[in-house]
């Protein structure tokens, strides 16, 4: 069978994907997450007796390293192996998305441009004379809807008609100036016999646009000493014919004016009345509306939270209680009790923990989805920026920051959202700050115990917008310290409205929950047995001997629960963790913490509502200690008010729980960032803890 | 410099005269279609006059105060 591999290339929203989705139908073989992501994905599938792969780009508005999508898409043309490139464009705005066609053009690749969405042209009254484009621009155009499926067949036959025929010479031209120059160049390189993959026109056409691998490529030339005056003389001459500074601004103008002359030909505009407010002008006059503008998208966003841990708390607590009879089950057929333990209490557990984040995160995902596909995305970023700005942040940094209040680890997934990477990188530093649904448990215990009932509710609100201010102040020190630097340039496209497709929402979040679930899954695995390791061995069968006969012979009940909380609570002191827990005792005396505090801080790191049950553990109560009035009581006899304050702050700003660290990990690019990330919350957490505490000790 | 995108009335059209930048910017808004000579409008700008939005050709783009001072125009006359 034979193998075609395309480059799909396009403009930010012009159906990209949605087209990928027509062309490979239902046997889609999906490599990546497609819009919120900046990697390229794959979609292999069968045409007649030709198995074709669409590597599909990020979409770009020019060949420029500008963003990171820009590099991957235009290092991926230049430099990989395709046999030809679809270019997608959007039929109802050819003017804009011609740009990008001509500089494709100019890379002298077989080419093929699929006139999309061709539906909302005709609606638009919109006339395209396809035929005609074809032949002046010298490759294929076809008309396509992704929507209506229209053209696609067309499209297909084409490609496999492109590939087995050879390439023709495109039809770009410039203006007269820089013909003559590019003529110039090319009698000298075929003068002196010039050897070259590419052609004369190509080399003299990058060399006046300034194309610094040609430069790079030629340097190392003999040919290079006659050729720089004649290059020299040609730059000149051009500069003073466009009386221009910069050749970018020249080659944009030429390729311009190249599609000017294409689009005076091929399409006419019937009956467009300027004064009539088109659809996307009246939906923006409402949702970006100065004054309800903000209103509007804080009750939307406020919806989508509420529908994220609302609603995924129904099929959470199916999840949860399958693990929970799973965990029963197999360990009924597990007779060796370390095995059983192992697989229980560590594997299953920890894996269901995992799991049982899935639908807040399909929920978020959702979420996200229709907020970008229907074009908002970018208006919330319009109406925020003004004041995430002032911080370092980006405008559209809100979305996972919010997210951050109900969990981190889909705010770290949803960060993806940001497109420059150090405004997400700024982002994902400061989520962690943001106090997520599973503290919450710990600070109900700590208010409850230190707090008078009248004063904990504004309390509770006091950790979570001290949380969010700490925060952004945070960030506002990260920007002027580790993220220093010139403010990425605030520019971007407010695209037309458009209804989500159900279709592309669902690969979409079919494929990111597919993500997390296999990359998380397998870390989190292992790394939740690694601590179900640390906090059971080694085993103390002395112990364990004393103490049993001891619960066996004592006929109280209530002196068999204290007995068995006794015991484990030896048991965790003797572990491994609970040295570590000794070990590390000093640091935290500066703090007014012992080593039970400093134990059920680090059992946090493993996750958040771990923090509870050891503090249940160690301050000597039943299994059954969630916010238990008597365990309230234990702890505000046992730790003094400062300490309290100490802890708290260390909960709200401490690194995130392990699942979250290693999403942040991957999201942010590697393992070091998390070490980054746990020095920084560290020290943040640390000090501020101290400010705390000696603030706490005077009052 | 003379006037810039912070300076326009609502919904009036002008010319771009000047792009007062260079390099990772000046490509940006390039690749926008913002160049010598475009013809522009101004739509709108957040209540604090923070973000602005102008609209180029059919393409509606929208650019942070810093960015909207860079691009001069000039008054388009109409008719």
């Amino acid at each position: 069978m034979k193998q075609i591999k395309i480059a799909l290339v396009g403009q930010p929203n012009v159906g990209k994907s949605m087209l990928t989705n027509a062309l490979g139908d239902t046997t889609l073989h999906v490599g990546n997450f497609s819009g919120v992501t900046v990697e390229k994905k794959e979609i292999i599938f069968q045409y007649k007796d030709y198995k074709i792969t669409i590597v599909d780009l990020p979409g770009t508005y020019m060949l420029t390293n500008y963003s990171i999508e820009e590099k991957v898409t235009s290092d991926f043309l230049q430099n990989e192996e395709y046999d030809l490139i679809l270019n997608v464009v959007d039929s109802t705005n050819l003017e804009r998305n011609l740009q990008l066609t001509s500089e494709l053009l100019n890379l002298e690749k077989k080419m093929l441009v699929a006139l999309n969405m061709s539906d909302e042209a005709k609606k638009e009254n919109i006339e395209i004379n396809a035929n005609y484009m074809t032949e002046l621009l010298g490759v294929s155009a076809i008309k396509t809807s992704a929507v209506t499926k229209k053209g696609i067949d067309k499209l297909l036959y084409n490609i496999v008609h492109t590939y087995e025929n050879p390439r023709k010479e495109t039809k770009l031209v410039f203006s007269e100036a820089i013909e003559e120059e590019i003529l110039n160049i090319e009698t000298h390189l075929s003068e002196n016999k010039f050897q070259s993959e590419l052609s004369y026109r190509k080399i003299a056409i990058n060399l006046i646009s300034e194309e610094k691998e040609t430069y790079r490529m030629l340097l190392d030339e003999p040919i290079w000493i006659t050729l720089q005056p004649i290059l020299l003389e040609a730059i000149n001459h051009i500069k003073m014919h466009h009386d221009e500074e910069a050749m970018i601004d020249i080659f944009a103008e030429e390729f311009m004016a190249f599609n000017q002359g294409v689009l005076t030909e091929t399409v006419k505009i019937n009956n467009i009345d300027p004064a009539k407010l088109t659809t996307t002008q009246k939906i923006d006059n409402i949702l970006i509306h100065p004054f309800f503008g903000i209103p509007i998208f804080l009750f939307l966003m406020w919806g989508l939270f509420q529908l994220t841990f609302e609603i995924g708390s129904i099929p959470m607590d199916w999840i949860d209680g399958f693990f929970g009879w799973l965990g029963n089950t197999v360990g009924e057929s597990i007779s060796n009790q370390d095995i059983r333990s192992l697989v229980v209490d560590g594997l299953i557990a920890g894996v269901g923990a995992v799991v049982l984040f899935i639908p807040n995160i399909i929920i978020l995902f959702i979420g996200i989805a229709l907020l970008e596909s229907t074009g908002y995305m970018s208006r919330i970023a319009y109406l925020l920026d003004g004041f995430f700005h002032k911080f370092g942040l980006h405008g559209q940094s809100f979305i996972p920051l919010v997210t951050g209040f109900g969990c981190s680890i889909p705010a770290y997934m949803s960060a993806r959202i940001l497109k420059n990477d150090r405004d997400r990188l700024l982002t994902l530093f400061i989520i962690g700050f943001m106090s997520c649904g599973a503290r919450l448990p710990v600070y109900v215990l700590f208010v409850g115990a230190f707090f008078s009932p009248e004063s904990s509710g504004n309390i509770l609100f006091i950790i979570y917008i001290s949380g969010a201010i700490i925060g952004i102040l945070m960030a506002k020190l990260l920007k002027m310290t580790a993220f220093k630097g010139e403010s990425e340039p605030f520019v971007m496209e407010m695209p037309k409205y458009r209804l989500p497709s159900v279709v592309l929402i669902w690969h979409t979040v079919k494929s990111k929950t597919w993500m997390y679930l296999k990359k998380a899954g397998t870390f989190i695995a292992a790394a939740s047995m690694l601590i179900w390791f640390l906090s059971n061995y080694p085993h103390s069968d002395t112990l364990n001997i004393k103490y049993e006969t001891k619960i066996e012979q004592s006929t109280n009940i209530e002196e068999k629960n204290i007995l068995s909380n006794e015991l484990n609570q030896m048991l965790l002191e003797q572990s491994y963790l609970g040295k570590i827990g000794k070990f590390i005792e000093p640091i935290f005396e500066p703090l007014g913490m012992d080593w039970k505090m400093a134990v059920a801080l680090q059992t946090g790191l493993a996750a958040k509502e771990v923090v509870v049950s050891t503090l249940g553990v160690l301050y000597s109560l039943g299994s059954d200690v969630d916010e238990s009035s008597s365990l309230i009581e234990r702890l505000h006899e046992h730790i003094p008010f400062a300490s309290a304050v100490a802890f708290i702050i260390i909960m709200m700003t401490y690194l995130p729980c392990l699942a979250a660290t290693i999403v942040f990990a991957r999201e942010a690019g590697g393992f070091k960032y998390a070490v980054y990330l746990f020095f920084f919350t560290t020290i943040v957490a640390y000090v501020l803890a101290y400010i705390g505490y000696q603030v706490a000790l005077l009052v | 410099m003379g006037k810039t995108i912070i300076d326009c009335e609502i919904n009036k059209s002008y010319l771009v005269k000047k792009l007062h930048t260079t390099g990772a910017l000046r490509q940006r808004l390039i690749s926008f279609g913002i160049l010598k000579g475009i013809q522009i409008k101004y739509l709108a700008s957040t209540k604090l006059r923070a973000t602005y939005e102008i609209q180029v050709g059919k393409m509606t783009i929208a650019l942070r105060k810093e960015e909207a001072m860079k691009i001069e125009v000039e008054e388009y006359e109409t008719n």
